[in-house]
């Protein structure tokens, strides 16, 4: 077992993870209340990154939420992806709100209902 | 009470990621008897004690959601009146010709204002529940082969225009309000239960900007202890489960939500009330939503408005 960082250039949060568990799995071990972890299998989209630097592996995602383009360009779903080495991402799907809330530097606080 | 015209749920098709994987997860975690595969490579599931040929259909495609939502007519002649009265309302139908779908007749298929397809039959093969119509048995082994539901019960569908929906499901279909959610105006419904039948729902609507999702599609169970049972089975096969096992205050049913490897969302519940046409529609406020949602937290979580496929 290989393990890793990822860095969530967002909130500057770094976390280890290995290649057996997803990129989201990391994030939601960090504990952030209301992270939203949504369907876990490439379905539903909220949990969509772009991966700044690093490599990794992935698995089929819906094109509803990952374009071609998106997938060429690195903007991939966080529950399909496995890193190979240290990775830099940047969150862009609906989980960025619960990633930025409770974070160091919390932005506004967003109502919870409804969505 | 005889039950006439749309009799109850028949099938869904299911668009899933990776149809292998699927098969997999359908068969032998969710417990669904696998009953064919068509020639565009769709396959075909009942719930073991289902007596019809197939009541949800998985297709490969490039995103997860829903294809179809379909009900069973009691009769063609029920079937043509609800062609004619459709299209005298003003949608627009189509007739999909029989064996389209295995072992299945001729369907109407129309489109909800809410974008979801949903389609109307009257015939579809009885393949039975593996047991004989003389004397049978109780249950089959197929009843404890993974979570095992005993059916396809209900769905949960997300999008706009909610009243235009129910409004053509009630005046031209037979359903009746069960139960319903209003948004702070007072006036507005957020989310409506409907039934066909005696069942507490039959199709259930939540209000969304986007149209044609899925939030859920659900299989009953026997009993609470049959759920928990579900969560040991999702446990042991990794499932991702949203939340649960816990109570629905709307429709009072024991659940659990969780995920299929698509990212489909399903619940696995028991219990729920008998609804009847006669009865008055239950109302609930929007600041008590989380109660009626989920029980027991008593508030909704993150994902129940913002994950769907």
């Amino acid at each position: 077992m290989a393990n890793f960082t990822v860095t969530i250039e967002n909130t500057n949060e770094v976390f280890r993870t290995s290649d057996r568990n997803t990129v989201l799995e990391g994030m939601a071990a960090l504990g952030r209340k209301g992270i939203p972890v949504g369907c876990s299998g490439g379905g539903c989209g909220v949990c969509k990154i772009e991966v700044l630097s690093g490599t990794y592996r992935k698995r089929v995602m819906s094109r509803a939420h990952i374009s071609v383009e998106d997938e060429e360009s690195h903007r991939v779903l966080a529950c399909r992806i496995w890193a190979t080495s240290d990775l830099r991402l940047k969150v862009i799907g609906k989980i960025q709100r619960s990633v930025s809330r409770g974070a160091p530097e919390a932005g506004a606080a967003q109502s919870p209902m409804p969505g | 009470m005889a039950m006439k015209g749309v009799l109850r749920p028949g099938h869904i098709q299911l668009r899933v990621l990776d149809l292998e994987e699927s098969v997999k997860f359908y068969g032998d975690v969710l417990g669904l008897v696998e009953t064919g595969r068509d020639k565009q490579g769709r396959v075909y599931f009942k719930a073991w004690d289902e007596r019809d040929h197939n009541s949800v259909i998985l297709r490969q495609a490039d995103m997860a959601g829903v294809d179809f939502f379909a009900f069973k007519v009691d009769g063609k002649a029920a079937l043509d009146k609800f062609d004619a009265d459709l299209r005298a309302y003003g949608l627009a139908t189509e007739r999909i010709a029989a064996g389209e779908l295995l072992e299945t007749g001729e369907r109407v298929r129309f489109e909800l204002p809410t974008g979801h397809k949903i389609e109307l039959y009257a015939e579809k093969t009885d393949v039975g529940n593996g047991m004989p119509y003389l004397n049978p048995e109780a249950w089959t082994p197929a009843a404890e082969h993974g979570i095992a539901p005993l059916r396809m019960d209900h769905a949960l569908l997300y999008g706009p225009d909610i009243e235009k929906a129910q409004a053509i499901l009630v005046d031209v279909l037979g359903f009746y309000l069960v139960e319903h959610v209003l948004l702070e105006d007072g006036k507005t419904d957020l989310a409506i239960w409907l039934s066909c039948s005696t069942k507490a729902h039959d199709l259930a609507f939540v209000r969304h900007a986007e149209p044609g999702k899925l939030h859920h599609i659900a299989f009953q169970l026997e009993s609470w202890e049959k759920v928990l049972r579900a969560a040991d089975i999702m446990a042991m096969n990794k499932v991702t489960i949203d939340i649960g096992p816990t109570r629905h205050g709307i429709t009072r049913g024991t659940t659990i939500y969780a995920f299929d490897p698509s990212g489909n969302r399903f619940e696995t519940y028991s219990g729920g009330y008998s609804s009847y046409p006669d009865w008055k529609p239950i109302t609930w406020t929007i600041d008590e939503v989380g109660r009626g949602i989920f029980y027991h937290d008593r508030k909704l979580n993150d994902a129940f408005l913002s994950v769907v496929t």
